[in-house]
C-alpha cells in the first residue's frame, strides 16, 4: 500500500512539474509570439516585458507617443502598436490601444462591436465570466493596476460594447478600449487638479499642450526581419532616452531562472521515485515471503514455478500501473486546482491535456524498474524448498 | 500402482544420516499404512513419492511414470494431475473462500470442472453450508476435512495422507478414515497414510514399519 501511495506522489510530482513547464511555455510563446520588440521607459528590460507584453507586473514608466512613433517610422518595421495603461476596474487591466492589437492575437468578437468612441470596451471572455459582465453594463475605473476604491475616477464611466471569443492568450483576461480613453481619463484627472490650484479655466490650453504630449506606456513592434530587432534596440538603448526591449530574449531569461526551481522540483520527484521503486521491491519480497506457504501450496497443486513467476510479475505490473495511473490523475487535478489560483490571480490557466511523450517515458521508466524488481524476486521462487516449507509451519 | 526400489534420502545439512526406505510395491487401488516414531523419515518418504524431494538413490514408479526421471516441469504437472496430497497440518489460499479454493485445486490440475463431483464431496464433507466462507473462519476439523476434499477433487491415481488424524479426536478421527477409504475407492486410487496414531492401526491391513 506505502509503495503505490509513494509511486502516486511521484508520479503526480513529476507529471505536474513537466505539464506546468510545457503549458508556461506555451503560454508565453503564444502570448510574446506577436511581437518582436517593446519600446517602453528605461528600467528593467524583464519589467518591461511583464508588464506590457504578459500584464503581469507594474510599467516602467510612460513615454512619449511621438518621440517612440518617429523611431519606429522605419521601412524595416511590419506593424507597431502603442499601448497604454494606468487603470483597473476590479483589478482587471483597462488597456488603452488600437484595433491593431486585436488582430495581432487574432480575436475577434463573440457578440457585440468594437470600441468606436472613448470610453467604448471590449472585454475578454475571460473578464466576463469572472465578473458576470453583459453588453451595454457600464463600470466605473479605479486609478492604478491593482483594486482600489479611493480613486475611483467617477466622470467617466466606461459602457461594455463587446465581448471577445475565447483566444487563450491574455487578452481573455484584459479590458480593451482605445488610447483616447486612457488619455482622457487622466486628463480629466488633471483638470481637477488645475482648477483646485489655479481657480482658472484653461481648458482650451490643456487641450493643445495635451495633443502635442501624448503619453504611451510602450510601443509594441513586430519588425519584417528578426535581425531589425537587434539593429533597433541597439540604437534605441545607446541614443534615446527610452529603452528598448527583446521578448523572447527576456522570457527564455526568466524561463532560465524558473528553471532551477523546476529542476529542484523534478530532482524531489526522481528521488521520491527512487523510494517508491524500492518500496516495490521490498513489498514484493514481502509478499513473496510471507506467502511462501501458499507458493508451495500451488507447487504442490501442479503449478510449475514460471506459473508462479508469472503471479509476481502480474502482481508487480498491476501495483506499478495502479500507482502510475492513479499518480497521473493526481497530477492533472492537481494542475485543475492551481488553475484555478493562477487564472485568478495572472490570468493564466492550465487545461488538462493528454499524457505526453515524457511522461509515457517515465511509465516505461517505472514499469522498467518493477519488472527489474520482480526479476529479482523471481530468482527466490527457484529456490523454494516446497517439502521444506509444507512440513517445517 | 506404486512401486520404489532400494529408495535412499540424503538432506544437505545432515550429510553423514542417510534414510534407507524399504521398498514398496503396491498394486492398483491397495491401501498402506506406513507407521514408525517420529524422526524415521515418514513425512520424507511422503514427500518422495509426491516427486517434492528427488531420492539420492533408486525409483519411484507411480501410475507407470517413473517420477525421478521426469523434468522439473513435467513432475509439476504430473504432480497435479495425478497426487492428492493431504497435509498434518491444513494450507489454503487463505484469501479465497472454500468452494474457490477447491476449484483451484480443479484448474491446477488441468482436468475438466467436475460440477458434480464437487458438489457431492462438498455434502459429503458436511461442508454445503460453508461453501463461501473464507477458510479461515473454518473449524479446525471443518479445515481437515477440507484439506481432504482439496487432495481428492481431481481424482488422483495416489493419495497421500501425512498424520491426517493426529489433531483430531476419536469420533473425527474415525470420520476421517472412513472418508479417505470411500474418496479411494471412488478415484479408484491408491491410499498412502503415514501416522503413529495407534487408532488408525485397526482399520487397515496393509502395514509398513519403518
Amino acid at each position: 500500500m506505502l509503495s503505490i501511495l509513494l509511486l502516486m506522489l511521484s508520479i503526480s510530482l513529476a507529471t505536474f512539474v513537466l505539464q506546468i513547464r510545457n503549458q508556461l511555455d506555451q503560454h508565453l510563446e503564444s502570448n510574446i509570439k506577436p511581437f518582436d520588440m517593446v519600446i517602453g521607459a528605461k528600467g528593467s528590460s524583464l519589467q518591461l516585458i511583464l508588464s506590457s507584453v504578459l500584464h503581469i507586473d507594474n510599467p516602467t514608466g510612460n513615454i512619449s507617443l511621438e518621440e517612440a512613433m518617429r523611431i519606429a517610422k522605419n521601412p524595416m518595421v511590419k506593424e507597431m502598436i502603442p499601448v497604454s495603461y494606468g487603470d483597473n476596474y476590479k483589478g482587471i487591466r483597462i488597456l488603452g490601444t488600437t484595433n491593431k492589437y486585436l488582430n495581432t492575437y487574432e480575436a475577434s468578437l463573440q457578440e457585440g462591436s468594437l470600441f468606436e468612441k472613448p470610453f467604448e470596451v471590449v472585454i475578454g471572455s475571460g473578464v466576463a465570466k469572472k465578473l458576470d459582465l453583459q453588453i451595454g453594463d457600464t463600470f466605473i475605473s479605479s486609478h492604478g493596476l491593482a483594486e482600489n476604491v479611493l480613486e475611483t475616477h467617477n466622470e467617466n464611466p466606461f459602457i461594455i460594447t463587446g465581448i471577445l471569443k475565447p483566444t487563450n492568450t491574455i487578452i481573455d483576461h484584459l479590458i480593451i478600449t482605445n488610447l483616447e480613453s486612457v488619455w482622457e481619463v487622466h486628463e480629466h484627472d488633471n483638470e481637477h487638479h488645475h482648477h483646485e490650484e489655479e481657480h482658472v479655466d484653461e481648458h482650451s490650453d490643456h487641450k493643445d499642450e495635451y495633443e502635442k504630449e501624448r503619453e504611451i506606456t510602450s510601443l509594441l513592434v513586430k519588425f519584417r526581419n528578426p535581425l531589425g530587432a537587434l539593429q533597433m534596440s541597439r540604437f534605441i538603448n545607446d541614443e534615446t532616452t527610452m529603452q528598448a526591449a527583446l521578448p523572447k530574449f527576456e522570457i527564455e531569461r526568466l524561463m532560465g531562472f524558473l528553471g532551477v526551481g523546476f529542476q529542484t522540483i523534478n530532482g524531489i520527484s526522481v528521488a521520491i521515485l527512487l523510494v517508491a521503486g524500492l518500496s516495490i521491491f521490498i513489498n514484493l519480497i514481502k509478499t513473496v515471503r510471507e506467502r511462501k506457504q501458499e507458493l508451495a501450496l500451488l507447487l504442490t497443486y501442479g503449478v510449475n514455478t514460471f506459473q508462479l513467476i508469472k503471479l509476481v510479475f502480474l502482481e508487480a505490473l498491476f501495483l506499478s500501473l495502479l500507482g502510475s495511473i492513479a499518480g497521473w490523475f493526481l497530477g492533472r487535478i492537481s494542475i485543475w486546482f492551481f488553475s484555478i489560483f493562477t487564472e485568478d490571480l495572472y490570468g493564466y490557466h492550465f487545461v488538462f491535456s493528454l499524457p505526453t511523450n515524457k511522461e509515457l517515458l517515465i511509465l516505461i521508466l517505472v514499469i522498467l524498474t518493477t519488472l527489474l524488481a520482480a526479476i529479482l524476486v523471481s530468482l527466490s521462487l527457484f529456490k523454494l524448498n516446497v517439502s521444506k516449507t509444507i512440513s517445517h509451519a | 500402482m506404486i512401486r520404489t526400489t532400494s529408495l535412499r534420502f540424503t538432506y544437505q545439512n545432515t550429510k553423514n544420516h542417510t534414510f534407507c526406505f524399504p521398498d514398496i510395491d503396491l498394486p492398483p487401488e491397495k491401501d498402506i499404512l506406513i507407521l514408525g516414531p517420529s524422526g524415521v523419515g515418514k513425512t520424507t518418504l511422503l514427500h518422495l513419492l509426491a516427486g517434492l524431494l528427488p531420492p539420492k538413490t533408486g525409483d519411484i514408479f507411480i501410475a507407470n511414470s517413473c517420477l525421478n526421471k521426469l523434468t522439473r516441469s513435467q513432475l509439476d504437472y504430473f504432480r497435479g494431475q495425478h497426487i492428492g496430497l493431504i497435509f498434518q497440518k491444513a494450507y489454503f489460499i487463505k484469501s479465497l473462500t472454500l468452494l474457490e479454493n477447491l476449484t483451484l485445486r480443479e484448474r491446477c490440475s488441468k482436468k475438466k470442472s467436475d460440477r458434480y463431483r464437487k458438489e457431492e464431496l462438498i455434502m459429503h464433507l458436511g461442508l454445503s453450508d460453508l461453501q463461501n466462507k473464507k477458510v479461515y473462519q473454518l473449524s479446525e476439523g471443518q479445515q481437515q476435512r477440507l484439506s481432504i476434499a482439496l487432495g481428492v477433487i481431481h481424482k488422483p491415481k495416489v493419495i497421500l495422507a501425512d498424520e491426517p488424524t493426529s489433531n483430531l479426536d476419536d469420533s473425527n478421527c474415525i470420520k476421517v478414515i472412513s472418508l479417505l477409504k470411500r474418496e479411494a475407492q471412488i478415484c479408484k486410487s491408491n491410499l498412502v497414510i503415514i501416522t503413529h496414531d495407534q487408532r488408525v492401526k485397526s482399520h487397515f491391513n496393509n502395514h509398513i514399519i519403518l
